[in-house]
Parts: C-alpha cells; structure tokens; sequence
C-alpha cells in the first residue's frame, strides 16, 4: 500500500485514493498523420518495463482528480518524488544515486501555485487559511 | 408557452433555475428518501446519542473551476468570504450557512442555504463576465450529513482512510477521501463538527455503513424536516 | 482431573477463579490469567495432538506464537468454530472447548499412526508428488483423505454471529512488541508528545519482562513493565493494543494489525455479554516510523525423538513456571549451547522439582548462571548434548552423549539419564519476519549467530531482533531507537528518559550448534524433527540436499520447512544450518530466506471487516428507487447501479393468478413502445457538464465525428475512440448554448469518460479552455417513448411539441408537471421519445405525474431488458456489448460517424488507417436471423461457414446480442463476422455445445423500420 504525496493536495494519501495511468512523459506525435505506421504504433503499444527508477502518471482520482507524475522505483517499490504535470523529474536513472546521498525534497509544505496561471501564486500569500 | 428560466450569459453557458418555485406544489425528495422509507433515518430529534449523523438536505450546490484570482474576486463581492487558495481549505461566512471548498488547484465547492444557488450563480456569472470559468449546479447530486458527538471520529476511523485526528483533520479543513468502498468529501467546518457530502446514488450505502459502524454506539440517522 | 502440575504460589495468575474448560473432549478445569496451554500443562495433559504427516503424538513445546504442536480447532458451537488457533496464544476463558486440529479419528489412537511407527523411508520428501502423482484424475480422491489425515482444521459451516471491522490508524511511531525493549521504545516516543501506538500480541504487555529473574532498579522485572503501561495508558497521545499481532508490513509503513476483542473471553462477544460489539478488529496503520521491538524466539536442538511429549524449548519452561506457577513435568534434563538457557533449571529446581542435570555443548562454560547452577547443586555435563529422546507417549530418558561439533560425530559413550522433560536451546533467532515482508532480505550475523532484519527504509529496530539480548542493554537500546525514531519522524525535542539500573550478568559466549550428531548415521537414527508442524525432519533436509536441491528456497518448497501458518518460526535457522552442513557451506551461502505476511493466522472475518452481506458493494439507486421496488420491478446489477430489468406484472391464467415470466413482461413491453407508450429510467446515464470557449474544439478532438456546427438547441450522437482507433464508448451531447455542453456516457463509462477526458486536457491540450464536471447523480433522466409518447406529453408540458418546431435530435427547455425541465428528443428505442431531464429531487414528483397522465394511455414502464430488445432491433449498438475494446467505427458500419477531414488529428483517426486496422476482413456488425423463429441464438455463440468442418473449425466471428423480438415474432441477432457486410443473404453456422447446429442467415442490422421513420413522427 503506497503512500503517495499529491503534489496538488500537498500531502501525502493513501494509495486507494489513487488509481496509477501508466508511463508517464509520453509524446503523441503532433502531427499523426505524418508518423509512419510503425512510429505509430510504437507511441500506442510499446512501454518502457525497467527495474528501477521509473517514471509513472497517476492520478488522485477519489481526491482533486489532477493527474500528476511518480519516479518509483519498481525494485524497492520506493516513491522517490511527485511532480505536477508539465514538469521534468529532478531524479531519473542516470542521476539517482546522486540524488540518493543528497536526500530528497518531496513536500514543501502549506502554500503552492493554483490554477494554471503563475501569477495566480500571488493569491496564495494573501488568502488567509 | 415556455417561460425563460435561462439567463442568457452572451451566449457562453446556459443557466437553469431547476426549482419549481415554492407555488408549485411540488415535494422535493432528498436523496435519504429511500432509506427514510426503509426506517433507516428517521426525523431530526430527540436525545443526542454518542454520535449524531443529520442529513441537511436540499441545500445549494455549486462548482466553482477557474483560476484562483479570477474566482476569489467575486466571491468575496458575493459572498462575502475569500477564496481559500490553500490547498484542502474550508472557509465559512461570518452565519456559518455558506461554504467555499478548495476542491482542486482550478475547483472549488460552494455550499449555501436552500434556493440561493441559482441567483448565486446569475450574480457570479456577471461578475465573471468573459474570464474562463465555468459553474457547475449539483445541488440535485449530493447531500450534506453532519456527524457530531464524542464518538465521531471512532466512527469515521471506521470509515474513511483519512486521518482524522485533529493534528490530520484540522478545523477548516476538507478533503476528497475514500469512505468504505465508495469516496466522500470530508470536512472538518469547526472543533465540534465533521461533514460528509455524499452522492446522491451512493446515499443510502454511506447511511447503512454509518449505521453498521455505529451500532455499538446507538446511532441514529436524522434528516432535518423538509 | 486435578491440576497436578500447579504450584501452590507464583505465576500472573488469579487462582481464586477457576475456569472450567473442555479440550478433546475431556473436562478441566484452569485459572483466570492461563493460556489454554498452560491449562493443558498445569492439569498434565501430554498429548496435544497428532502430527501433519507422520501422525506421531505431539506436546506442547513452546510458550508463545512458535508453537508447532499444540494447534487447535476452539469454539463450542458450530458457528463458532476457528481452526488453527494456538493454544499457547489463546487466553483460557470459561467454557472454553477445543480440540487438536490433527488426529483423526482422536489423538490418543490415530489411524494413520502406522505411518508415523514405519519410519522416514516410507515417507520421504517429495512423498506426495511422487506416490499420488498418477493416475491424475485420483488426485481428487486422494486429497480427501490426504487432507482429512493432515488435519488442517475446518471452517465453520454456519454463520459467523459475530462482527468484525476495520479501524485506520495513523500514527507517528508504531511499535510492535511491549517486551523491554518496545516498552522504552514507546517511552521516548510518547514523552517526545508523538502519536505512539504500542501493540503486543500476548494478553499481558511486558513480554520477556514477565518471566525474567532479573531486577529492574532492584524490584522485580515484570513491576517495571507495569509501571510504565501504566504511565504509557495515562497519556492521551498513546493507543496501546493488547492481544494485537502486527501481522503484515506493507510498503510505505502500512502495517495491519489484528485485534482480538473478546476471544479472550468466550467464544463469541454475545457469550461474553458484549452483544453487538466487535470481535476481531483489523487496524490498517500508516506509521511515520515503525520500530520492531519484536524479540526473539529461542531454537530448540534438533536431536532424535525430539518431538516426543515432553521436549520442550527452555525457555517456555520458564515461562510457564515464572507466569503461570506450572511445571510441565517432575525430572528434567536441560540440553544447551548457551548461558541464558540454564535459567530454566535454575527455575525448575526453585519449583521444587528434580534437575537431572543441565547438558552443555560447550568445554568450559562459566557464566554467572553456569555458576549459580553449579553453586546450587545441578550437575553440568559439558562438551556434551542430549543425542536421542527415549519414550513415545512421554518422554522417560534423554541419551547423553560427548559429541565434536566441527566434525560433526558423537566421541563419547552414550549415558541414558532418566528424566520426563527434555529442555533445549540452541540460542536465539531474532523474528525479523515482519522486516522481510516487503521483500529485504536478512543478514546472517556470525556473533549472534542468527540473522538480523535488512535495512527497511522507516523501520528501526530494537532490542532482540538485531541482537540486542542483554536486559539492560535491551532498555538503553529501545530508549535510544525510540528517540531516534521520534526525530526521524519530525519530532526535535525528544527527551531522553532514565534507563533504569540492570545488573550486568557475564556470559560465556553461545557455541554454534544446531543439530546434535547420532551414534547412528543420519538416515539411519530415529527421526529428528526440524519443522515439527511439516513433520520435516533432518534427514528429509539432508535427502533433498543429496537430490540436487542446493538453494534454501528450493529445499524449503521440496520439503515443506517452514510452510503454512509456522512460517518457520522454530525450524528455519536450524533447516537452514543442516542444508548448511551436508552441501558443505555457510548458512548465508545456503541462502536466506523471506517470510510472507501474515506472521500468524488471522481470521477471515478481521480481513473481510465490514466489508460483506449487504455492505459487500454499494449499490447505488436512482431517485425513483422507491418506484421501482414498489411497483415489482426485477432489478438488473449494471455497475454498482441497480436497474430495474423488467417489471413483472399479474397474470391471470386458467383460474390462477400468477406473476409473467421474464419473456412475457418483456414481450408485453416492447410491444407497448412500438404500439403505445412506455418510459424508462435513464438516470443511470453518465453525464458530463462541459463549459469553456475551447469546449467544441474539444469535442471534435475526442469524439470520431463533426462539432464545428452543431448549434445550441441541437443534439448529436458521438462516437469516442482510444488512440488505437477502438470505440470505447458513445453517446449523445447537446449544445445547451455556444460554449456550453452536456454529454451523455454509457451508464458504465461514466466515471471512465470523465476521466478520459481530464486526461487529455491535463496532459496533451492544457492550453485549451474547458472545464468537464459530472452531473450524473444531479439530473434524473425519464425516457418517454412510443407513438403515444407526444400525446402524453402536451398534457403535462409547456414545451411546444409539434414536430417541426421540436424536430428530432433538437432539446427544449421548459416545465414537466410543473418542474423546470430539460426535453431532448432523441430516441434509442426507433420510436417517437422525449428525454425528460429534471433536477434529481424532483424526480419522483415527475415521474408520478407522467403516470397520472398516462393511464389512459396505458403508460407502461419498462427496464433493461426491453431497452436492449428495442435498441437492437434497431441495429443501435451497446458499447462494450456489441463492442470489446477491438472493434473500430468502420467495423460498426458507422462510416457517416467519422469525421476523415476534420482538422486536428483527433483521438483514433491515425490508427484507423493502419494496415491492420484498414483489413477488408475484418470481424464487422452484423445482423443474423435464426432460420427457426423460436430460436434465440447464445450470446457468445461462435459463427462457422462449414458445419461439417473437423475440429477446430475456422472460426468467423460471434453473437454479441440476441433477444427474442415480439413484433418480428422471431428471434434476432447482432455479431460481429469476417467480412460480415459482404455476406449479406448468406447462411452461416453455430455449432452449440450440446452437439446441435443452428443455421442463421446474415442481414442487415436494422430488424425495424429502416428508414427510421418511426422516431421521426
């Protein structure tokens, strides 16, 4: 039973909230047509299965319904980060063990940007709790 | 000859006052109705158990999903409460009867008083004017029950995933969370009060697995009257 | 029976209660305070049961959940009973009645003992695979007897009167195990002001503490450990948990306890006057951290007859003298490798009874306790062990033999000592089962000579389980981890707390020894047990080694060490050591082995909690549910919905009133649609509020067809693809104003569609301005449908209905029996239909109204099974019926539903033009019309050409829906078949199972008014 931090509810839930969405960082093809048959079929059928760190969607979905990305890793079933959709991992299989002897920053805790706007973070230090 | 019940918002969205007006005659039904037939709630009153479960039903339901800044402006212009930008947060006017859920960074959950929610929505609907937002009325799919009483939070211990103690839980505080085998939104209004919203076809499962977990405590389901 | 074996004094016992009980029958009588193990011991009973494969008579070995022998089936009545149950671990209640779960027919004379007197030869590992093995199709009959002599308990067959639930539990620190170690672990914790939770899974908290000989800040150990449960249970930010066993560790902390609530005290919580109350509970506790306090369980040697009634691990010979003033015997003999065990004859000779002599492997142990035992009169025979236990019923004398443990012989001449009671240590395994549930493996430590828990990533450790055995080492060890552990878990201010004073006590160091060498070679001498509930033994360990099993895993699974409920809780290390010896390695290179959750039996009640009979599954109801039941309708599980499936109706038939038959209700149904008016309950239908300026955009991007230009007012059907180019579902969505949308889903795709559609508005077109919210449980949603339908309606609408101002696929808006409503006329049935949408609220009022009107008009209600009747004579497909996730809009001859030109590449569109997608014979939708009317092809039914063709045939598609039609007076198919559209007119084949072949001809999927004039009127 995973404990997953939502990185839009700021706080970690219990897995039966959740409901995982395959691999994440998946490209469709912007212009499909153009894409051979076998590229297209690469983008629909062919998943990465490695043993350790892995990058998945999920989504939060008996809570805020957002999806949002885990770097897991399938060997220890350990979730080293949550990010929102849109962003890049800060731990990927090439740079893990450095990350590892770092200690990594999952939660921050309280205050986070809403709404799809950057500006809109400017609310969150205004709006009392 | 079909009146207008329509606002027209310049032609982005169509509102839709969905009470037949109090001349009507007509007998709404809360979502408890079936389990109120099967003797499973029963009318608000008599003596406070250790636990107390009261549907308020028929209340209005709105979703709020826009930007933070867009939104919070006219709610504080309507309703009087700012916009809780934090995630998880629960604000309550100064009455106590209207309610701003954070649902989702672009969602929110407006909860107020009996019929208020159409004109609610028209006065938002114009203060918004041409910003991107969208208002939702779900008044007719959920309902709101309140628990109260000494073993409250034993009984949702029982019930939902979320930690419900107070350092969890805390007052002014709401989630989306697992409740049995369905999902409820948990809220936590004041020290002495938590609220479930529930599903309008989920009701009676959460009513008969409320009652099943408070046996040992002799709850009682009430429903306040009509 | 008198309780012979009980000490006048002493013991955590009450003995101004008694309980009387019954075990195999026999009536006994114990106090309040025993286990049903110490019971059976105080009142000298020996034999507990028959073993697993070799039926041999069984004692009580051991004193906690390592107890191999003494398993037993309790509860008096037959709704009560529960299999497997330790005696050592269930309290003794009065009117307690158990009986041993082998020994069939009983355990005193057992009809498979033969096996057990002719030896390991006739039985030797593998024995079942290799005697049962054919013929195949006997293994059923075999199995009945095989299991019925292992004896594995039984199920109740009656209802469980009791209750049972779950509790979720977060908590800063979890400690598992009130043992010295646990109790200072929870200490620190909960005057650092975290959320402790300590569980234990004995009756008592205290664990070792209440059978140790030594003093705490000079008072007895056990006052220690009352004071601080008492300090602990005074705390508001403590949960203790008695008679709770941490039976599962689960990634991320999870941890599940289970609760025994009122097993202590009768058979159910009625019995013990908690009616209503729970039985068993299952905690479901998210820890921030875990600290395993869980100790160690003491090895016994494994040396010939060492299963003979009367052998007992040494430790529990402290046990039940020091807790529960009984001594399981008159004579011992103490068979060691370690200081720490001798305390069992010191204790045994303080009882009053005769210690024929402690037997220590080692050349010169000088211990403190080696000294007290010798300066107190016991004789020590050293370099030496108990070889072979003499008796069968009982023990009567231990062979005492010099052995060389490095070249693994007997070097001595045997000396038999009379005795009834052989005690034995080989030292100490720390249980580090709940440590290796998550899969960590543990490490061999040579100086402990037993294996420690791998790092897991949350869990500390304290005390016994890595090694930490010393009194008062144990409690500076858990106060630190404890503190350690509350400030891992965010908490600064932790302070330390006063370890109190322990005596140091000097230990000679523990010699490695685990089997003891036989004058006889191996195979040869009387059986020595390993794993005494698998019966394996350490010749069966040494054959498998010798049969090419070299890996532990492998020898586990070969042999059964370490199987089952025991989880190798005694056996393992000492399995492990003797695989060890004969492949001539070191234990860790043999291998380590994992346990697996749960650590001991838990009931399938705790597991299943609340979670069963009518809370089993939600079921979900429409607001006119209560319409529904009250009118008889038969309901119809979709989803977790409850739909009605038909509405039976009175019958009068020859005289007699009856209900219809299914296919009488339906038949009467449809023909009121076609011929009359009927409604149905649509609510049930997903649906999905869409605003935004970018709302049409996306809709033409998720579904197959055109949006651009549907107007408000206008509905239109969509069909909605995955990327692969395969319907996942369909339905219609109105245009309530420009930028506004409400969608239909099947009824179970509506959760699946919404988040599809978040999906790839979150992930792929975040830029696009739309919003999507459910509004499914808000509208309740009546069909009204059939020629009569319009005349209907204008009786109780405002909506001006006349069919070119409200033409089909339009909606209007407007009041239905005085409530505001939205009209859409869109129709699955063929027929004129008006969709009556109405806040769900109001429903019921609407809908009684429509009845009220109706009357005259026959209104008849119909459910699922006339919808899908009407639909498919219509050739209007069920998605994820008529379609499984394979199937392409071509392939539905839904052509005119996809959009080729749209401008963006929407979800499906590459796909379908794939080469495998493009396929002319492609399995397509077709109609089959059965050449015998009465027949009603199966669903599923698989379509061949040639029916003479050998098996297997070649196989060109099957039937996805089949009904009878009452109008076609005939039944009616759809399929999906090979090439379908170009074999109109042909006749295909449908083998059945009972041998019989159905002929059918392929037509088109429109049974009805194919111009679709009907819904057009």
């Amino acid at each position: 039973m995973f404990h997953i931090f939502c990185p839009y509810c700021q706080e970690y839930r219990e897995e039966e909230e959740f409901h995982p969405s395959g691999q994440a960082h998946l490209v469709r093809p912007a212009d499909p047509a153009s894409v051979s048959d076998e590229e297209w079929g690469d983008y629909l059928f062919f998943r990465d299965n490695p043993r350790g760190i892995h990058h998945e969607m999920w989504v939060h979905r008996l809570g805020c319904r957002k999806f949002f990305n885990i770097t897991r890793d399938t060997a220890t079933y350990e979730i080293l980060e949550t990010y929102r959709m849109g962003e890049q991992p800060s731990i990927t299989a090439a740079n893990a063990e450095v990350r590892r002897e770092q200690g990594v920053q999952t939660a921050d805790g309280g205050w986070q940007t809403v709404g799809a706007q950057p500006e809109n973070s400017r609310l969150n230090e205004e709006t009392p709790s | 000859m079909s009146e207008a019940r329509s606002e027209d918002n310049g032609g982005n969205a169509a509102t839709f006052d969905t009470h037949p007006g109090a001349d009507a005659g007509v007998t709404p039904e809360s979502p408890l109705q079936w389990s109120r037939v099967q003797g499973r709630v029963t009318e608000e009153g008599g003596a406070a158990e250790q636990i107390r479960v009261v549907e308020r039903p028929f209340l209005g339901h709105l979703v709020l999903r826009g930007g933070a800044i867009t939104l919070d402006e006219a709610v504080r212009a309507e309703l009087g409460v700012s916009l809780p930008g934090k995630p998880l947060g629960l604000v309550l006017d100064a009455e106590g009867s209207r309610s701003v859920q954070w649902v989702s960074p672009d969602e929110w959950l407006v909860i107020v008083p009996a019929g208020e929610e159409f004109e609610l929505e028209n006065r938002l609907r114009a203060r918004l004017g041409d910003a991107h937002f969208a208002i939702v009325n779900v008044g007719g799919g959920q309902t709101l029950l309140e628990l109260s009483g000494e073993k409250a939070r034993e009984l949702l211990m029982k019930s939902v995933t979320y930690d419900v103690h107070e350092h969890g839980l805390t007052v002014g505080k709401a989630v989306g969370t697992v409740f049995a085998k369905t999902s409820v939104v948990l809220r936590r209004p004041s020290e002495e009060r938590f609220e479930l919203v529930v599903r309008r076809s989920f009701a009676d499962y959460c009513v008969r697995w409320l009652r099943d977990a408070g046996r040992e405590y002799g709850l009682r389901v009430e429903s306040a009257s009509h | 029976m008198t309780q012979s074996n009980r000490l006048n004094q002493g013991g955590r016992i009450d003995r101004s209660r008694r309980l009387s009980f019954t075990f195999n029958g026999q009536q006994y009588t114990g106090f309040a305070g025993d286990t049903l193990a110490s019971a059976l011991l105080a009142n000298g009973v020996d034999i507990v049961n028959r073993s697993f494969k070799y039926s041999r008579p069984r004692g009580i070995a051991a004193a906690g959940p390592e107890e191999p022998n003494a398993i037993v089936q309790l509860g008096a009545s037959e709704a009560a009973q529960v299999p497997n149950v330790r005696a050592t671990q269930q309290a003794l209640y009065d009117g307690l009645v158990a009986r041993g779960t082998n020994g069939w027919p009983n355990v005193q004379r057992d009809v498979m003992s033969w096996v057990g007197k002719l030896g390991g030869s006739f039985m030797p590992p593998g024995f079942y695979y290799k005697t049962f093995m054919a013929p195949a199709s006997m293994w059923m009959t075999y199995e009945k007897f095989i299991r019925k002599g292992a004896g594995l308990g039984r199920a109740p067959t009656e209802a469980d009167p009791d209750i049972y639930d779950h509790f979720n539990q977060h908590c800063d620190v979890l400690v598992i195990g009130a043992g010295p170690a646990g109790l200072a672990a929870a200490l620190s914790a909960a005057r650092a002001g975290a959320r402790v939770i300590l569980c234990d899974e004995q009756e008592e908290m205290g664990g070792s503490l209440l059978d140790s000989r030594e003093s705490i800040d000079g008072a007895p150990a056990s006052a220690w450990a009352e004071q601080v449960v008492a300090e602990l249970s005074g705390l508001a930010n403590v949960t203790l948990l008695p008679r709770t066993t941490a039976n599962g560790y689960h990634d991320h902390n999870f941890v599940t306890l289970h609760e025994r609530r009122t097993e202590h005290l009768a058979d159910t919580a009625a019995g013990a006057g908690r009616e209503g109350e729970v039985r068993a509970r299952l905690h479901r506790v998210r820890a921030g951290r875990v600290v395993l306090a869980s100790g160690s369980h003491e090895r016994p040697l494994v040396y010939a007859n060492n299963d003979v009634p009367g052998n007992l691990v040494a430790g529990a010979v402290s046990v039940y003298i020091r807790r529960f003033g009984v001594v399981p015997g008159q004579r011992l003999v103490l068979s060691t490798n370690n200081d720490h065990a001798y305390r069992a004859a010191l204790d045994w000779q303080e009882a009053g009874r005769e210690v024929v002599a402690v037997v220590d492997s080692r050349a010169k142990p000088d211990g403190d306790l080696v000294k007290q035992a010798r300066d107190a009169g016991i004789r020590v025979i050293t370099g030496s062990a108990v070889m072979e236990a003499t008796g069968s019923q009982r023990v009567s004398g231990a062979k005492v033999v010099a052995i060389d443990t490095e070249r693994f012989v007997v070097t001595g001449k045997v000396e038999t000592l009379e005795c009834d009671t052989i005690a034995s240590s080989g030292g100490y395994s720390p249980v580090v089962h709940l440590a290796s549930h998550t899969g960590k493996r543990p490490q061999w430590r040579d100086d402990l000579l037993g294996f420690v828990p791998g790092e897991v990533k949350g869990m500390h450790f304290a005390g016994g389980v890595h090694g930490v055995y010393a009194l008062g080492e144990t409690l500076t060890d858990g106060a630190d981890v404890g503190a350690e552990a509350v400030r891992a878990a965010g908490f600064e201010e932790a302070a330390a707390i006063a370890v109190p004073e322990v005596a140091v006590r000097q230990e000679s160091p523990t010699s490695a020894l685990y089997q003891i060498p036989h004058e006889k070679p191996p195979l040869r001498a009387p059986k020595q047990f390993v794993d005494l509930q698998n019966d394996v033994t350490a010749a069966a360990v040494e054959l498998a080694t010798r049969e090419g099993f070299e890996s532990i895993e492998h020898v586990k699974r070969y042999t059964a060490l370490g199987f089952g409920t025991d989880q190798g809780k005694l056996g393992n290390i000492n399995g492990m050591a003797i695989a060890a010896r004969c492949l001539n390695r070191s234990i860790p290179e043999v291998g380590t082995t994992v346990f697996r959750p749960n650590y001991t039996p838990v009931s399938f009640g705790a597991i299943v909690g609340r979670h069963c009979r009518e809370l089993f599954d939600p079921e979900r109801y429409t607001a006119l549910h209560q319409w529904h039941v009250e009118n008889g309708a038969e309901f119809e599980d979709v989803g977790q919905w409850k739909r009605p499936w038909y509405f039976p109706q009175k019958r009068r038939a020859d005289g007699q009133e009856r209900l219809e038959t299914m296919h009488e209700a339906v038949a009467r149904e449809c023909l009121a649609v076609r011929r009359g008016v009927g409604i149905l309950d649509a609510s049930t239908l997903g649906k999905i509020d869409i605003q935004g300026p970018d709302a049409r955009e996306f809709l033409g991007r998720v579904y197959t067809n055109k949006w651009a230009k549907l107007a408000p007012g206008r509905v239109r059907y969509g069909l909605m693809c995955k990327d692969d180019g395969m319907l996942m579902d369909d339905g219609t969505t109105s245009c309530l104003a420009e930028n506004h949308f409400l969608m239909t889903t099947t009824t179970g795709g509506a959760a699946g569609v919404l988040e599809w559609l978040e999906l790839w508005h979150q992930t792929e077109w975040p830029e696009l301005q739309v919003y999507f919210n459910s509004v499914t449980d808000h509208w309740a949603t009546m069909t009204v449908t059939g020629p009569d339908a319009r005349k209907l309606m204008s009786e109780v609408t405002d909506i001006d209905l006349d069919r070119e101002q409200f033409k089909f696929m339009d909606w209007k808006e407007g009041k239905v029996a005085g409530v505001p409503a939205r009209v859409f006329r869109i129709s699955f049935t063929g027929e004129l239909a008006f969709e009556i949408n109405v806040q769900a609220n109001y429903a019921m009022h609407v809908w009684k109204a429509l009845f009220a009107h109706g009357e005259k008009y026959d209104l008849t209600p119909y459910g699922t099974e006339t919808m899908h009747v009407l639909r498919a004579e219509k050739g209007l497909i069920i998605a994820g019926q008529d379609t499984d996730g394979s199937v392409t809009p071509e392939d539905l001859g839904m052509h005119w539903a996809v959009g080729y030109d749209k401008p963006f590449s929407w979800i499906g569109q590459r796909a379908l033009t794939r080469p495998d997608t493009a396929r002319e014979d492609r399995k397509q939708l077709v109609g089959l019309k059965p050449k015998d009317p009465k027949v009603v092809l199966e669903e599923g039914a698989q379509i061949v050409l040639d029916p003479e063709q050998k098996i297997p045939m070649t196989m060109m598609g099957h039937v996805t829906s089949s009904y009878y039609s009452p109008v076609l007076e005939s039944g009616f198919a759809l399929a999906v078949l090979k090439g379908g559209r170009n074999r109109m007119g042909e006749t295909v084949y449908l083998p059945m199972s009972d041998g019989s072949v159905h002929q059918a001809e392929v037509v088109s999927t429109v049974f009805i008014d194919p111009k679709g004039e009907r819904q057009n009127v």
